[in-house]
Formats: structure tokens, sequence, C-alpha cells
């Protein structure tokens, strides 16, 4: 029964969902209030059904209801709890139906947070919203309805793949969507701006919390699931440029642009009719991204079960949303008149350099993803495009962006003053290199490019600092006096300042995990011993636990440095007899300094034939958690300026409320 | 002279998809490994027996002159998946009537005549491949794979991995009847 009601929520919210893009969108040509009005209600009502449709499932996943098929095709009764839970979510069905509900959220945001929008902008950029969840409301309809009913019933299922039955993972795809959908509603604005248009700062003004919102969420989804590769994967390494992190990836780098080229339009009218751009191709690449992932077009571990009539739908969607889109920008975009002027020494001069890098990035990541397509396509031979690429063509753009983000700041609008502008960073520079010269006596070793990435963080981390401490005069004024400044800065700036700092730690436990990275690979028998960064660690042997629904091979490993003990490290190897697979678990002893990670896994070669020798991996990788606290940074620079004043501005009843609290976490 | 540049992303997003619809053709299977070999002749090899063992060894002109084509397989006791497919292949010799030659891979003779006498022998001869030199010969990317070889020594048909599960036989079987491998009225 309650399959049943979910499948016909579905059928409602379709129907809600074709009178809103419809309805609003005539309303606001033909300035009739009440049409353009029924999109709120429209709205709202959608994120109700489909918030039905999704507890349905949800419930068939927590009683093991073994009458539907996506629960016997992704569940077990044997699994934990937490996983049936977010077993909701792991199938292609369930996943899809998530990505619906968050599209129905935003669009609910914005008409019920959406006060200071005008009432036709508001009603255009709602039914645009409504286009995208019928394209996507029809294709889990036909062709993927996750409450399809399976008859008879088995007497239990299949088991979720056991390499996604992990906290890091079940929380990745909520994270990563939410910020991948949370693009849509910026698209619909966009898309809404060019029908309308009209561009200025008070629209940049609202899509810019939407856009800080998706951003937030998508860092935290990449960071998440970065996290989750690097320790349940079991080879140590946090990002490999698999097609499918590079679709997640791409979105990111070009929201980022988006977020900074928004700045602009919003303070000084310019950049419009790029920022309408970027806004539209943000989204398109997320679309780009659940398209590569459903359809079976390049190959990845990742990627759901492949399906061609699929693939189609989501192509046609994809052609209808961006090349419509697109058509619109190149018929609208040209009419649009530019905005201010400024110097080639300036702030916007400065965003200009920061949004040209990014976009650069994401073109040449877009280009590595899809070139064993294109190749294929045209010569038949068969690549992959792997790390060596991606390292040799990204690291040095990034470099290049380093250097302009800890420069942008210290810029002021129309027009920079270059002396002062020297006098200001002198310093900074000089302390950089000083810190590279130091890890360079001190390190000695490493690859040359690290040397310039230190030289790069560096001075992104010390230019940060600087240019937060002259706003706020410190050590120029009393202490108290500094703080009080520091209390009246805009929360934007101080998000702005923790954001780029994040970066700069970040860039730190990259550098320090992959250019000093220790690795052992050995088979080992009982007593045998490791030494690895000045640890030293033995393999006590290894013993055979069961869990709730998995066996486990179990090693015991004792680190010691220097005699004395450090800890003792259980890394498993775990075999789940239902879904007939393997995974890793490793065991990680983190400290700041750096991580020793090890695994275990059976002996698969000739060479060690005799029994109880096993293939111990053990890694010391420096510096690594520093990648996890810089992105933590991120997070909560973009909530700190979510939470700026400014964002409110035209909504003053609620004032009082942060502007995060506009997203209801449905 | 701006239209044109505000229309490059809609030319763009064309060129794009153009692509991907013809990266969708459901026949095109991104995962699969082209082999060099196919409809090549089969490398020049020479492979002792294993020892300990009475099946005699396995060189290219065992392969060569067979009046239908035959398989070869390439094997090791320290493979698990080989184990499962073990049986599967047994069964094609046994009820089908498949000729079937194997390739020893880098296993210590010992340990394959242990894994043999546990779970029989179903291949005519078997070289024992101790240095993995004769894999490279054939473009291994790991074990077990299994060869069609027709009468002129040229090969048919690679399939890399165990022939397990219901697909993997389905597929195998096809190749096997397209070549012409199994004799006419053989069970099923």
């Amino acid at each position: 029964m309650v399959p049943e009601i979910g499948h016909f929520a579905l059928a409602l919210a379709l129907a809600l969902a074709l009178v809103q893009s419809v309805l609003p969108i005539a309303g606001a040509s033909r300035r009739n209030a009440v049409w353009m009005k029924s999109a709120q209600a429209t709205a709202i009502g959608q994120v109700l059904f489909v918030a039905i449709a999704f507890a349905a499932l949800m419930q068939a996943f927590i009683v093991s209801d073994f009458t539907v098929r996506n629960v016997v095709e992704n569940s077990h009764s044997l699994k934990p709890m937490l996983y049936k839970v977010a077993g909701t979510w792991g199938s292609h069905e369930g996943s899809l139906l998530l990505w619906i509900l968050i599209l129905a959220v935003f669009g609910a945001g914005v008409a019920w947070f959406g006060s200071n929008i005008p009432a036709e902008t508001k009603a255009r950029t709602l039914s645009v919203q409504a286009w995208i969840s019928v394209g996507f409301l029809s294709f889990l309809l036909l062709t993927s309805n996750p409450f399809e009913r399976v008859f008879p019933p088995p007497l239990d299922g299949n088991d979720l793949n056991p390499l996604l039955q992990d906290m890091g993972l079940a929380m990745h795809p909520p994270l990563l969507y939410f910020g991948y959908v949370g693009f849509s509603i910026v698209f619909s604005f966009a898309v809404a701006a060019l029908l309308e248009g009209r561009v200025d700062p008070a629209w940049a003004r609202w899509v810019r919390p939407w856009t800080l919102a998706a951003w937030v969420s998508l860092t935290a989804g990449i960071a998440l699931g970065s996290w989750w590769a690097y320790y349940e994967l079991g080879w140590g390494g946090w990002w490999f440029w698999d097609p499918v992190e590079n679709v997640s990836f791409m979105p990111w780098l070009l929201g980022t642009a988006l977020l900074h080229s928004a700045i602009v339009t919003e303070k000084r009218d310019a950049f419009k009719s790029w920022t309408i751009l970027l806004a539209i191709l943000t989204f398109s690449l997320s679309l780009l991204g659940t398209f590569i992932v459903r359809s079976g077009l390049l190959t990845s571990v990742h990627a759901f079960a492949v399906d061609p009539e699929r693939g189609l739908y989501i192509l046609g969607l994809l052609a209808v949303s961006i090349g419509g889109s697109l058509a619109l920008y190149a018929w609208r975009a040209p009419e649009m008149e530019p905005g201010g002027l400024f110097r080639p020494i300036s702030r916007e001069a400065g965003l200009l350099v920061n949004n040209l890098i990014l976009a650069a990035a994401t073109g040449t990541v877009l280009f590595g993803t899809l070139y064993p397509l294109i190749l294929e396509a045209i010569t038949g031979d068969k690549i992959s495009v792997g790390p060596p690429f991606f390292n040799a063509a990204f690291i040095p753009m990034m470099l290049a962006l380093v250097v302009f983000m800890g420069l942008g700041p210290f810029l002021s609008w129309k027009r920079a003053d270059i002396a002062g502008l020297l006098d200001r960073i002198r310093f900074v520079v000089v302390l950089a290199f000083i810190a590279a010269l130091a890890a360079w006596y001190l390190l000695n070793g490493g690859p040359i490019m690290a040397y310039l990435a230190i030289l790069g963080a560096a001075w992104l981390l010390f230019a940060t600092l600087r240019e937060w401490a002259l706003r706020i005069r410190l050590f120029e004024v009393p202490l108290a006096e500094s703080a009080r400044r520091a209390r009246n800065l805009p929360r934007a700036s101080h998000g702005m300042t923790l954001a780029h700092a994040g970066v700069a730690v970040l860039m730190m436990g990259m550098i320090g995990s992959t250019g000093w990275k220790s690795e052992e690979i050995v088979f080992a028998a009982p007593g045998t011993e490791v030494t690895i960064a000045g640890f030293d660690i033995t393999f006590e042997g290894a013993t055979q636990v069961q869990g709730p629904n998995y066996i486990a091979d179990r090693g015991t490993l004792v680190v010691r440095r220097d005699g004395e003990l450090v800890t003792t490290l259980f890394p498993e190897r775990r075999y789940y007899p239902v879904a007939e697979s393997q995974t890793t678990e490793s065991a990680i002893r983190s400290t700041l300094a750096g991580d020793l990670y090890t695994s275990i896994a059976t002996p698969a070669s000739d060479q060690v034939n005799n029994a109880g020798a096993w293939t111990l991996r053990i890694l010391y990788e420096p510096l690594v958690n520093l990648i996890w606290i810089g992105s933590i940074l991120l997070v909560i620079g973009g909530c700190l300026s979510l939470s700026d004043r400014r964002l409110r501005v035209g909504a003053p009843r609620r004032a009082k409320q942060p502007a995060s609290d506009a997203v209801p976490a449905e | 002279m701006k239209r044109l540049i505000a229309g490059l992303p809609f030319i763009a997003a064309v060129i794009f998809g153009v692509f991907f619809l013809w990266g969708l053709n459901p026949d095109r299977d991104p995962n699969e490994i082209p082999s060099v070999l196919i409809s090549q002749p089969a490398p020049a090899f020479d492979l002792d027996p294993v020892p300990g063992l009475e099946t005699p060894g396995l060189a290219r002109s065992d392969l060569v002159g067979n009046e239908r084509p035959v398989v070869v397989n390439v094997f090791a006791s320290w493979c698990v998946p080989c184990r499962a497919e073990h049986a599967v292949l047994t069964r094609f010799v046994e009820r089908e009537g498949m000729r079937l030659f194997g390739i020893n891979y880098k296993d210590k003779p010992e340990d394959a005549v242990k894994w043999l006498n546990d779970l029989g022998n179903p291949y005519e001869r078997i070289g024992s491949d101790l240095s993995g030199r004769t894999g490279i010969e054939w473009g291994l990317s790991g074990v077990p794979e299994t060869f069609i070889v027709d009468g002129d020594g040229t090969v048919l048909f690679r399939y890399v991995g165990p022939v397990v599960g219901p697909d993997a036989v389905e597929r195998f079987t096809q190749a096997l009847k397209q070549a012409g491998a199994l004799p006419k009225g053989a069970a099923s």
C-alpha cells in the first residue's frame, strides 16, 4: 500500500510541476498577479508530494519490504539500520528521487523565502525550475519507477554494494546532490533573467545565497567522497581523476568562478552576460554529471548500472535544457549593456583573471574526461586519460590561480594603487620565499614542483592573513580596537579570509601527502617487521572475525617508535557473502603530522604460497589530514559568507535569522 | 562579432551532444579491451609439460591443423577465480565435446599437480609457463584468460576473466558455436 501512495504522490507532483511550468510564466507576460502567485502554492505542493514519495521509499527500505524490486536489489534484512536508510539513495532510482526532492526543495525555498524578489522574476524563475522538474519526474516515472513491485517476493534481498556500506558514503550523495542540484535554481534565475532581458546588481544579490548554499554542499560532498575513497578503497589515495570524480569537480570549479563573478555583477554592475553564462554552464555540468554516471558512457568504478534507454532519455533532457538555454543565451545576451569600466589593475581585473583560470581549468578537466570518448568516436582507439595528464595540465593552472588569489583581496575596485599594493605585499612575498627555502633546506629531496607549490601555499596563507590583519589594523591600534573592527567587518569578508586560508591549508595537505608519501608493500608472514618513516611495525598475524553481515580477516600490527609502543592497528579484509564481494577496511593512525595507513589483502601471487602470509600495504602520508581540515575551513567560510547581512537586504523582517536557514533541511 | 561569441557555447554544446549520442550506441562497451591478437596468428611458443603430471606439454604446433577450433585456457592454482571457472570448463569438455588446452601460468609445479588432482584435469595438454614469457606473448592482462584458436592457428576470440555466471557462459557458448568449435550433435 505504502509504495503505491509513493507512486501516486510522484504522479501528483508531476501534475503540479506541469501547471507550474506554464501558469506563472504566462502570468508574468500577461501581468496576471494571480497566475504568477500560483507558483508559490505549486512549488510548495511539489516538495510535499516528492517528500511523501521519498518517505514511502525509505519506509520500504526500513521495514525491508521485499515486494519492492528496488529494496530487493539494494537491501538485505541483516544490514545495519543506518545502511538500510542510506540504501534509499543507493540505487539509480532512489538517488534520482533524492535528486528530484532536492530540486523541489530549492524551488520551494525560493517560493517561500524569496519575498524580496519581484513577482515577475520569481514567477519566471519558478516556471523554469518546474520545466526541469517535469523533465526529471517524467524520467523517473517512465523509465525508472522506484516503487515497482516484484512477484513472487524473495525471502531476502541482494544487499547493497558493501563498498557503499559506510558512514562517509551514506552521507556523500545527499550533500553532493544538494550541491549539484542547488545550482538548478541559479540556472532558473539565469534563464528567467534572459527571458526578461534584464540583469542588474539586485539580480546578483538574489542569486548569491543560493549559489553559496549549493557551493558549500558541493564542497562538503566532494571532500566527504574523497575522504571515503581514502580510507575505504585501501590505496591511500584521495583523488584519482576518475570520470565520476571529475564530473562532480567541474561544477565545483565553475561554481567557484560563478561565486566570484557574481560579486562583480553585484558590486559593479559588470560581467553580466558572463555571470549568466556561468550560471547556465555550472548547472549544465551538473546535468552532464548525472548523464555520465547513469549512461555508461565512460568507464568508471563508481557508475550506476547501465541502461541505454535511460541514457537516451537523459540526453534528450540535456539537449532541451542545455541546448535551449544556450540558444536563448546566444539570442539575448548580446543585447545586454556592459556595465562599469575598470583599469587593468583593479579588483575587477583580479576577479576576471580568477574567472578565466577557473574556466580554463574546467575546460581542461572536461577535455580530459571526454577525450577517450572523442578519440574512440573518431579513430576507434581506446585509451584512458589518467592522473599524469591532469597533474601536468591542472596543477600549473592552480598555482597561477593561487598567485592571484593572494593578490586579489588587496586590490580596490575600479583602480588599484600599485605603489601602495607593492608596499603592502612586499613583506608577504619575502616571508613566502623564506618558508619555501626553509622547506627546501629541511626536507631536501622531493619533486621541484612540490617546492613551487609550497611557495604558492605559503604566499596564499600569508597574504590572506596579512589582508585580514590590515582590515582590522592588527598591531597598529590597540588589540581591543582591532577586535571591535573585526566584529564590525561584514561576515562575508571573514568568510572569504577563512575560505582562502582553507585553500592554503588544503594545498599543504595535498603537497605533503603526494610529494613525501612513503609506501611499502610486503608479503608478510607473522613476525615480519617493516620500517617506514621512523615507525617499526610488527605483523603479529591475522585472525578471522564475524561481523553482522560479513566475515573478516583481521590483521594485528604493533607499531613502535624507538622501541616504544605507539599503537596497535587492526586492518581488515571483509567478505560479504550475500553480495559476494570484498572490501578493505584500512586501519589508520591519524595525527596532524601525518597518517600511518595500513591495509591487508589475502596473498594472490605465486611468490607466496606458504600459509599464513598476507599482503600488507603500509603508507605514511605526511600532512594528509590538512586536506580535510582545509575543506572544513572552506565550508565554514562559505557558511559565514552565507550568513552575511547583505544577503538579507530587502527582507528586514527576517533580519534576525541567518540566511542559511533559507534552505529547509527536509 | 558579439553575436558569434555568444553563440559559441551553443555550438560547443551541440558538438559534445553529437559525441554523446554516438557514445550511447548499445553495442558499444567502454570496458571492453580490444585484443591485438584477434584475427592474428597465435604467437609461437613451446612449453614443457608440468613436472609430475602425465599430461604432455603444449606448443603452437598442437593448436594448428585440428579439425575444429580449439580452446586455450590460461590458469594457475593461486588464482581463485580459476577454481570457479574450472568446473565450467570441465562441463564444456565433458558434455559439449570442446577441446581444451591449458597454459599453467607462473605456478609451482607441485601446486599445479595438487590442484588438478583435487579438481580433476579436463586439459588435453598443459604447458608450464613458469617464467611468464608465453603469457607476455599472448598479451595476458590477468589470469584466467581463454582463447579460441582455429585450425590455421588464428586467434578467433579472447575472453578476459573467468567464464563464470550465466552472462559469461552465454557469451562464451556463442563464441564457441560461431567458431564451430563444438562438434555437431553435442548435448544441448
